[in-house]
């Protein structure tokens, strides 16, 4: 295989296997800081042994996190040297400012939160809780920023300089902070996260009512998740929304790729299930015609944009784009129906009694997973053939160029090397994950202890 | 904004900074990797491994920022190191892996067998992540063979030569010295004794890499003095640094533990700095005789960049600085053997 395909499978897979758990930082952040509130508030010791318990898987999952983070970061450098002299004015603001504002305080608080339960004060230990989760949510603002500088580049100029190759550089830090999807990709990553961490404990606590185990601690355990996974699942196809009238404004042929929309002349019409043929540029489905049209313009007529715009070359591989794109979509319209009826049974009393559902509970932790990593499959692979994207006026001229993903390679780095680093990762990351799994399993299993009670203390 | 100052040299400065705090802070927790097994049972095992556990984590994040801050200030550097010492960079991932791992996951299981792999996995890949640290610096040092866009055309073998290979052991040797002062200062009892017979052999291993490397840099690589000939006042550095070894000699077989440790950070600070002293103004000096090296100067990214990022720094490193203190206030004192995390 050559160096671009090997170099974006490691990185595929790289980013993939590391999108595992950031989510389940941010989302179990955000849940933490809930329980130990309640605790505070309230001085009901089962919200203590939560945050205690919660901490402990927390912290697991950041080991993990952060061990498979630094690869992301070197491998800009290992992998796509050029991309990075042509980006690093820009993109290496953002990875610095991630680690000064995120993961000093991440890292750093973590430890109270782990350790220091008999060193601080309830009140400062609370806070400690907060400012981790605050550095997760920093941690994603400053990789979206610069991920998106990818799919929707902003505030920068292309320079030459003396040996011809040209440079990326700032001439706006705050239009590349604020660049055109900055915001709407952020909230709908953020918010996917809050499912992520809130299916999660919802899949745990579903288990011990399960197992008619630790019954306490699983139903407030619930009651903490289960407003933050409604709330956020309701929410997402409205962020989706915002987010997919963004890409149609800024990335033409990635929204057509969604829809596997190939005719320029007519309108788009809404599939719901269908197959698309980048061979014949055709589409096959059932749908709902113009439904698309009409939610970007109000409009069942209007034509949109096509990837008959696009020379072949230049068009990403819509036949797999279209389809994560569609189960992202479908998985998200389960979550809500899953958080629907498992708060409408936690309410009237009655979901202990319903161990179907709660097996369907137990499972629905990989929900949330698969709807992150298809919509980030959908965005980056929709991105291609480019690394940078290039800036379309209305009518598809371009205003500024963008770098292809070959052009975005080592020079100094050929195919066996990739392949050999390839090999070693993938083996690396499935016993990384085969012992995260393990040592999950076996910590719930465990399950919250009398050493997790305030009484404890001392 | 404008900065009255040279913003390339500020920022080789603070990546230097950065550095040096990585090299400070996971020096210790390396050492102590590269010690563990020189601790017998489970008991002293953990103990060791509960005087790095709440802070190994926010050490590494120095080494992750000043990855950021090398990438955003001199992005050619970054490009150029990476994808040039790329096998052994996946090495040095794939032991930062382990090495997390091992710390994490080594005491959630009550099996002998199992600890004992993660007690191994644990001690090779601190012992690794420091040699190729080393090794990567020595390279810097000597040079490597880069054309006129700065990408390395050498192979794999290129970079295992001998100068660097000292430089490796160097960075081990006083990693492996800085552990163990560390370990005495956290410790008590039994174990404490023994990270004092640890002391007595890892100040003599690092006496000796220290006076060979030096002669070596002064034959092999005289031009890294040609800073100091030229500004004087830099002689200082060698001083003191050479004072302060002297200095964690005395202290640390008199019991003086705590000024020991201080002592050796200020060794660390003071090899690194010599260090940025020789290379300046470059980063990576090209082998190739003709072809220019890579420069603060050549490498760097935009005035505006780096007057963005040095804000940015100067917002976020006090908070950072003050509550990494904080932190490591609240952990101060000996290990509580009673409540082991690890």
């Amino acid at each position: 295989m050559d160096v671009e395909s090997l170099a974006r499978i490691q990185f595929g897979l790289t980013a993939a296997f590391h999108f595992i758990y950031p989510p389940i930082s941010i989302g179990l952040g955000l849940i933490l800081v809930f329980m130990e509130g309640m605790y505070l508030k309230t001085k009901n010791p089962v919200y203590h042994q939560m945050t205690r318990f919660w901490v402990k898987i927390f912290a697991l999952v950041f080991a993990v996190g952060v061990a498979t983070g630094i690869v992301l970061e070197f491998e800009f450098g290992t992998n796509w040297a050029s991309y990075s002299r042509y980006v690093g004015d820009i993109f290496g603001s953002a990875l610095a400012a991630e680690g000064v504002f995120a993961f000093f305080l991440e890292s750093g608080f973590l430890a109270i939160l782990v350790f220091g339960w008999n060193r601080v004060s309830p009140g400062v230990h609370f806070l400690s809780t907060i400012l981790v989760a605050f550095g997760s949510f920093f941690s994603a603002i400053w990789i979206i920023v610069a991920n998106s500088f990818m799919q929707t580049p902003a505030g920068f100029k292309l320079v030459e300089n003396a040996n011809g190759r040209v440079r990326a550089e700032i001439v706006d830090f705050w239009g590349l902070v604020f660049n055109p999807s900055t915001i709407q990709r952020l909230s709908h990553t953020v918010v996917g996260a809050w499912a992520t961490g809130a299916f999660f404990v919802i899949s745990v606590s579903a288990y011990y009512l399960l197992k008619n185990k630790h019954v306490d601690f699983a139903k407030a355990s619930l009651k903490v998740a289960l407003p933050v996974a409604l709330i956020s699942s309701l929410i997402q196809p409205l962020l989706g929304h915002f987010h997919i009238v963004q890409v149609a404004e800024t990335q033409p042929a990635k929204l057509a790729a969604f829809e596997g929309h190939y005719n320029s002349n007519e309108p788009m019409p809404l599939y719901l299930i269908g197959w698309t043929n980048q061979e014949t540029q055709q589409t096959k489905g059932i749908g709902i015609p113009g439904m698309a049209s009409f939610l970007l313009s109000g409009d069942f007529k209007k034509p949109v944009t096509g990837l008959d715009k696009f020379e072949r070359s230049v068009q990403p591989p819509a036949a797999f784009v279209f389809q994560s794109y569609h189960l992202m979509i479908a998985v998200g319209m389960l979550m809500i129906l899953v958080a629907l009826v498992a708060v409408w049974l936690y309410r009237t009393g009655k979901l202990q009694d319903k161990p179907l559902i709660l097996k369907a509970l137990v499972l629905s932790v990989v929900l949330p997973h698969i709807c992150n990593q298809a919509g980030w499959f959908s965005a980056e692979l929709g991105r291609q053939p480019w690394i940078v994207y290039p800036v379309y006026n209305k009518d598809l001229s371009i205003a500024m160029p963008g770098l292809l993903t070959a052009d975005g390679l080592s020079k100094a780095v050929n195919s066996s090397q990739v392949l050999a680093s390839l090999v070693l990762f993938a083996a690396v990351y499935v016993m990384l994950f085969i012992l995260f799994i393990y040592l999950l399993d076996q910590k719930i299993r465990l399950g919250p202890t009398d050493e997790d009670m305030p009484s404890k203390r001392i | 904004m404008n900065y009255p100052f040279d913003l390339q040299v500020a920022w080789f400065l603070l990546v230097g900074v950065l550095f040096v705090g990585y090299a400070v802070l996971d020096g210790f927790d390396l050492g102590i990797g590269m010690l563990h097994l020189l601790a017998k049972g489970d008991m002293e095992r953990r103990t060791l491994l509960n005087s790095i556990g709440p802070v190994w984590d926010g050490n590494e994040v120095w080494l992750i920022t000043g990855g950021g801050a090398l990438f955003a200030a001199f992005p050619e550097v970054y490009a150029t190191v990476f994808s040039g010492f790329y096998l052994p960079f996946y090495l040095l991932l794939t032991a930062l892996i382990f090495r997390a791992v091992a710390i994490e996951f080594r005491s959630k299981h009550e099996s002998a067998r199992w600890r004992t792999n993660w007690d191994v996995s644990f001690a090779v890949a601190s012992l690794v992540i420091a040699l190729l640290a080393g090794v990567a610096l020595g390279n810097m040092i000597v040079g490597i063979p880069l054309d006129k866009d700065f990408e390395y055309t050498g192979g794999f073998f290129n970079l295992l030569n001998p100068y660097s290979l000292l430089v490796g052991i160097t960075t081990v040797s006083l990693f492996a010295m800085h552990g163990s002062i560390y370990a005495v200062l956290k410790t008590e009892g039994e174990l404490q004794e023994k990270a004092k017979r640890w002391i007595s052999s890892t100040t003599v291993f690092f006496g000796v890499c220290y006076l060979v490397t030096t002669l070596a840099t002064l034959v092999f690589v005289p031009n890294m003095l040609n800073n100091m000939k030229a500004a004087p006042v830099f002689m200082l550095v060698p001083v003191v640094n050479l004072l302060a070894i002297i200095g964690i000699f005395y202290t640390t077989r008199t019991g003086q533990e705590m000024q020991a440790f201080i002592l050796s950070c200020l060794n660390i600070a003071c090899l690194l700095a010599l260090f940025g002293i020789g290379l300046f103004p470059n980063l990576v000096t090209n082998s190739v005789a003709g072809l220019p090296s890579v420069t603060i100067r050549n490498s760097s990214s935009t005035e505006a960049s780096l007057t963005t990022m040095f804000t940015i720094a100067l917002l976020g490193m006090p908070f950072v600085l003050a509550y990494t203190s904080a932190i490591y206030w609240v952990f101060r004192g000996k290990v509580n053997t009673k409540h082991l995390h690890y």
